[in-house]
């Protein structure tokens, strides 16, 4: 289920990579974070599989629902690393703009 | 159990060559940095980013999952399975077979994407295709 959020997260924010006006979203970041987790978990997800066989895609309920719980806490914690970077960056210079703003 | 640490190995190794790299590419002259940069459809920095930015993003959000199933702990010696022999043995056993094939694996989608990158760069632009130069 993590893996299946992730990969999910990695596909939607390519896509709207794919379709950005101008790089100052700076999604690229958050392609690689999403992408590399999901190859690493995908690994993860093949040697489960030849060590549980068919059990793999039968999990108990519980199983399923923390894996589903921590697969959006990743989400959100990719977010929140981008996000802190964007905000750094300020590529659009907003931070930085209001910033002046209050202090004047 | 601890597979995360073999690619965040290589991470920290290819982010020392991208450092080395950025400190040469300062030290010498800029003429020549443009040169070469010409020569290479994508600029290897470039390149080196993305391998960088994929093993850095995949260890912290596996490692944030190892946290979450208590494999990975604040204190000292941070892996639980370093507490006990045996448990440390099967962690080894994990960061050399899945451990070193996450590594692999994230190195070889690397190079699938730098090759396709180079031939997708070297192509001509949609607006070309459709109004080509007489």
């Amino acid at each position: 289920m993590t893996l299946l959020i992730t990969l999910f997260a990695a596909i939607i924010t390519t896509v709207l990579w794919y379709n950005r006006k101008d790089d100052s979203m700076r999604l690229g970041v958050l392609c690689f974070l999403f992408w590399g987790a999901s190859i690493m978990w995908f690994v993860d997800a093949i040697f489960e599989y030849a060590e549980l066989k068919a059990e793999y895609f039968t999990p108990a309920l519980s199983d399923m629902i923390n894996d589903t719980y921590l697969g959006l806490s990743v989400v959100a914690l990719a977010l929140i690393i981008w996000l802190v970077r964007l905000l750094i960056a300020d590529p659009k210079g907003s931070v930085r703009a209001a910033l002046k703003r209050e202090k004047g | 159990m601890a597979c995360f640490v073999v690619p965040a190995v290589e991470a920290v190794v290819v982010s020392a060559v991208d450092k080395c790299m950025r400190k040469k590419e300062i030290a010498t002259s800029t003429s020549e940095t443009s040169v070469s940069e010409n020569l290479a459809v994508v600029p290897f920095r470039q390149k080196i980013k993305w391998l960088t930015r994929m093993l850095w993003g995949g260890c912290v959000l596996l490692a944030f999952e190892h946290l979450w199933h208590g494999e990975i702990v604040p204190w000292f010696p941070f892996l639980t399975a370093m507490s006990d022999p045996g448990e440390t043995t099967e962690m080894l056993r994990e960061m050399a077979t899945v451990g070193v094939t996450m590594a692999a694996l994230i190195t070889v989608v690397w190079l699938v994407m730098c090759k396709v990158a180079d031939v997708i760069a070297k192509r001509p632009a949609p607006n070309d295709l459709q109004n080509p130069v007489n």
